[in-house]
């Protein structure tokens, strides 16, 4: 190694540590290169779900909310997922790792109908 | 509703029969109480009137029986529009343990708990013991059945039933059967039997006479009310069919906590009241939610379906009233069904 390879390396240590250091402080970026992790939300309202078709990446965690004062379920057409019954307020969680069309609707109140668009 | 309105919907009426009835009144009490109407059914011709006050004038005779059906306790539900829906359904109960003529038997057209829990169902039979009448059948509504497939509504409160819960009996000359349209919905669906329901239903009425009266009860309406809010039954007219020879059939419903009423040839609709909470006339809210009312109006909209069957005559007499108003009262001369609904207050 000749004497200027070794304070490139000396300069670039310092530079490197200072960048995985920034990356690590931003929950969006992740050093393995994998999808970025994000979240989205479905609200249950008046007996609906909304938005009624949602879009977002492969890699996104989607929380239905219950915000009606009678219990409903999250429950995937195609058998993906199913939720156990939620009542008032109870939340509901699905990560979805593929992308794809995912038809789901309310197992109590069938007319409740709702999709995720995963890209 | 305006006074306009009002007016005219009471001219509209004035001259259907001639009976003295303040139409002004017993529609204010209808308005989605739907109470205080008597139907009767006289050579198929339905007619209605005001429900007379010698309560139960034709009962006790030979043959005559009434049962109550009450629907959508709903226990555990403690939300305001009724943050105590035991007590409503110990009123109810109340209300019939007083009741001049002693019904037969109770009929629960379903949504017995609000979450399936079993301390609800616990609660529920504590209530239901104070009854007098001490047979009680039941269907499931889609409260009932949301954990374990509805295996614990089917231990409790279905046993010897098929499937999902839907069995039949004979009562003093009258064929009853319920029916389950709650379980395995399919999205984007209304209620529904299902092909197994239909051909047990389909071979259970094979064979009876068409001049037998049959008493069809299940939880969601057996007629579509309201399709957007799912107020309907997809394969309700294939149960219907089974029925067209029959000369008197009576489908009591619960589900959409209010009375409607529909007749059809010889198939007189008919959906009751709450014992837990009121929700709104179709398409008038953004959702079937519970309607919140008054505190001191709740139990003007909660009640009990009163049925009284006349084996005097040939006519089918179905009576609602408000439990609020204790004279109210089914009368009807001939053979038939009177059906009274009346309010917990």
């Amino acid at each position: 190694m000749t004497k200027k390879n070794v304070w490139i390396a000396g300069l670039a240590t310092p530079v490197m540590i200072a960048m995985l250091l920034l990356f690590a402080g931003s929950p969006s970026v992740r050093a393995n290169d994998q999808p970025a992790a994000t979240n989205a939300e479905v609200k249950i309202d008046n007996f609906s779900f909304g938005p009624e078709t949602l879009t977002v990446p492969v890699g996104t965690t989607v929380t239905w909310t219950n915000q009606d004062d009678i219990p409903h379920t999250v429950v995937s057409t195609d058998g993906v997922f199913k939720s156990k019954v939620r009542d008032t307020d109870e939340k509901f969680s699905y990560t979805f790792a593929k992308a794809g069309t995912y038809p789901y609707y309310c197992s109590v109140h069938p007319k409740m109908t709702g999709k995720v668009v995963v890209q | 509703m305006t006074d306009k309105k009002q007016d005219l919907i009471d001219q509209n009426l004035q001259d259907l029969n001639n009976d003295g009835v303040d139409r002004r009144g017993f529609l204010k009490c209808m308005a989605w109480a739907g109470t205080g109407l008597v139907w009767t059914l006289g050579g198929g011709i339905p007619v209605s009137r005001a429900f007379a006050k010698s309560h139960g004038k034709d009962a006790g005779k030979g043959g005559d029986f009434s049962f109550v059906q009450i629907s959508d306790s709903h226990i555990g539900f403690n939300k305001p529009a009724n943050p105590d829906v035991t007590v409503t359904l110990q009123t109810a109960i109340n209300k019939i343990n007083v009741m001049p003529h002693k019904p037969d038997f109770i009929i629960h057209t379903g949504d017995l708990s609000q979450l399936s829990k079993p301390s609800e169902f616990d609660t529920l039979d504590q209530v239901l013991k104070g009854a007098s009448a001490r047979q009680i059948y039941f269907v499931p509504g889609e409260h009932d059945m949301l954990t374990d497939n509805g295996e614990q509504y089917l231990q409790r409160y279905g046993k010897g039933t098929k499937g999902t819960g839907w069995f039949s009996f004979d009562h003093k000359g009258v064929h009853f059967v319920g029916l389950v349209n709650v379980a395995n919905l399919k999205a984007g669906g209304m209620g529904s039997l299902g092909h197994e329901q239909l051909e047990w239903l389909e071979a259970d009425l094979k064979g009876r006479s068409a001049s037998t009266p049959i008493v069809l009860f299940a939880h969601i309406p057996l007629w579509t009310i309201y399709p957007d809010w799912g107020w309907g039954t997809d394969d309700s007219e294939q149960a219907l069919s089974y029925l067209k020879r029959f000369g008197s059939v009576t489908v009591l419903n619960g589900h959409i906590h209010q009375v409607m009423q529909k007749i059809e040839g010889k198939v007189s609709f008919h959906t009751a009241m709450s014992t837990a909470f009121p929700q709104p006339a179709p398409g008038t809210a953004p959702s079937a939610g519970p309607m919140k009312v008054p505190a001191d109006q709740l139990q003007r909209v909660l009640g009990i379906t009163d049925v009284n069957y006349l084996v005097s005559g040939r006519s089918l007499a179905i009576v609602d009233s408000p439990l609020a108003d204790s004279s109210s009262a089914a009368s009807g001369s001939g053979r038939g069904l009177a059906v009274v609904d009346s309010t917990v207050g």
